[in-house]
């Protein structure tokens, strides 16, 4: 067979088609198949090292032998001898034969079609358990479920890559050591480990969600994927508000996504987004969600958060936003938990309720906060109230640091477009 | 530490006359340029002259070849660099992923290896 170059790959030849087929699988069952592989051993290192022999293995062979009928049985059944051969080599024949059986047992299953079953939310409170250190939890869980690299979990949590590199090996081996328990935990476990398990899932759907253009099909999937979690979250704790007000929270957003870019790509800001293309199923679930949610009588950041959302969706009925309301919601969150994000997000409320020059003064406030310097969205915020207050000049200045700071190119033709409009209304 | 962006883009692709997105580049560039100086990272940056008129030179056997054109025959070319500093490799990508260069070409992302103090 001749031999082909990664660069002379056809696009539809059967290599980039095995190619596409593994990269599938690995979006559609990364942390399942980790979560099972894990749930013997508690060896979550060892099963994502298996898992990725596997899909090595596969990128190998399918290209010749074709894509098996079954890709995730497929994957398994070879990181399952993976961890034999590394069981073996490290520890004694006794841990390999407990593997063997294990084999035996899942042939058989997936012979009769049963499938494997979905380990991902013990393996989810597993990682949120005490053993593990707080702030690890959630950068763990992504890791572990969703497959990201300590760079981007590093970024989605303000740490340094290296360190978030070595704190999740070590988190790791704590759960192989100190034995924990790959299950739900009791009613009583619940209330500590949820907030970790509910930051992990949001997270993971914010990077999803940041990927509005879609280009990056890995990311966008991160979106459903949290949303999935979030449903078999509340289908098991259909009493916890939070789990509710998360999951609202996630389908308000999602029932947006469609009219955040314009057919022909181009960034469409939330106050000129049209409601026509609005999923109204999904906001009608999230309301019905929040309204659940709120009948427990225990507010916290996720309803609060999707209360914000539900006040910016109102405008599908009401044709208006209710700032009023979004402010009051803001000022809460902001009591909970203070963050530059929520200092940003409450100036632009204030801004619509008492003046773009109330924003301003709110937005001067903070300013001093280092954090702000390379954020994005403070700038684009100042850009435009400094605009509104007819301080033209300064608002070109903040129009350019925003354009600056911004990675996506829709977005950024966006804000140059802004400043091109503020100079053509000076002359 | 020391992290150079190097922008290779495909100069097949760029417009012969300034259009519309020529000016949107130049403002993006601008711009980005601007909040590298005002985040306090820049070090130095420069934009290079279209790769026909570059020259690669090699030395063998004590005889100067000069050759007509870039060093590399790819699609894509160097056609400008940052030197930024960052304190990882981390948020030097992060850097990298706003310049606007990444959205049609690639940026190289490449940490600074200091040079040894002059032997003397």
């Amino acid at each position: 067979m001749a031999s082909h170059g990664p660069g002379q790959l056809n696009a539809d030849g059967p290599a980039s088609a095995a190619r596409a087929a593994a990269e599938r699988a690995a979006r559609d069952s990364y942390g399942r198949l980790v979560a099972y592989l894990a749930a013997h051993t508690r060896d979550i290192a060892g099963a994502e090292d298996a898992l990725a022999d596997a899909f090595a293995s596969a990128l190998a062979q399918w290209p010749t032998s074709g894509v098996p009928q079954k890709p995730e049985a497929w994957l398994l059944a070879v990181a399952r001898r993976r961890q034999v051969d590394a069981s073996r080599r490290r520890r004694t024949a006794d841990a390999a034969r407990e593997h063997v059986a294990m084999i035996e047992d899942e042939r058989s299953g997936i012979a009769a079609d049963e499938g494997f079953p979905d380990e991902r939310l013990k393996l989810m409170f597993a990682c949120a358990a005490p053993e593990i250190e707080p702030a690890m939890r959630a950068p763990l869980i992504l890791q572990t479920l969703l497959g990201f690299d300590a760079a981007t979990i590093g970024a989605a949590f303000l740490v340094s890559p290296a360190t978030m590199g070595q704190r999740l090996v070590r988190a790791k081996s704590r759960i192989r050591q100190k034995a924990v328990p790959l299950r739900i935990p009791e009613r009583s476990d619940m209330p500590g480990r949820l907030d970790a398990v509910l930051a992990a899932i949001y997270a993971a759907f914010a990077e999803g969600w940041s990927d509005a253009a879609g280009a990056d099909a890995r990311r966008t999937n991160l979106a459903g994927e949290a949303i999935w979690l979030g449903r078999v979250l509340s289908a098991l704790l259909p009493s916890e508000p939070e789990v509710l007000g998360l999951l609202a929270l996630m389908l308000f957003a999602e029932g947006r996504s469609a009219a955040r870019r314009t057919a022909a790509g181009a960034y469409v800001p939330l106050a000129e987004q049209d409601v026509a293309a609005w999923n109204d199923e999904l906001i009608d679930e999230a309301e019905a969600l929040l309204l659940r949610a709120s009948r427990f009588g225990a507010f916290g950041r996720y309803q609060i958060e999707a209360a914000v959302q539900s006040a910016h969706c109102a405008r599908r009925r009401t044709r208006h936003v209710d700032w009023p309301a979004i402010r009051l919601l803001y000022e809460a969150l902001a009591g909970i938990c203070p963050s530059p994000v929520v200092a940003v997000n409450l100036a632009v409320a204030i801004a619509e309720t008492d003046g773009p020059g109330a924003g301003l003064r709110h937005l001067d406030a903070v300013a001093d906060d280092a954090r702000l310097t390379d954020y994005q969205p403070y700038w684009a915020a100042r850009a435009d109230l400094l605009a509104r207050c007819g301080d033209v000049h300064e608002a070109r200045l903040a129009y350019e640091r925003a354009t600056g700071l911004q990675s996506d190119p829709a977005a950024r033709a966006f804000l140059i477009a802004r400043r091109e409009r503020l100079g053509a209304s000076l002359n | 530490m020391q992290h150079m962006l190097l922008i290779h883009v495909d100069e097949t692709k760029m417009p012969k006359v300034p259009t519309n997105e020529t000016y949107q580049m130049a403002a993006a560039y601008n711009a980005y340029t601007e909040a590298l100086k005002k985040a306090g990272v820049l070090l130095a940056g420069e934009r290079l002259k279209p790769s026909g008129t570059a020259a690669a030179v090699r030395v063998r056997d004590d005889r100067t070849e000069v050759l007509d054109g870039p060093f590399a025959d790819t699609k894509e070319q160097l056609g400008g660099y940052y030197l930024i500093e960052a304190p990882d490799m981390d948020s030097a990508v992060q850097w990298a992923a706003r310049c606007p260069g990444s959205s049609t070409g690639t940026v190289e992302v490449r940490e600074v290896w200091p040079a040894m103090a002059p032997a003397n």
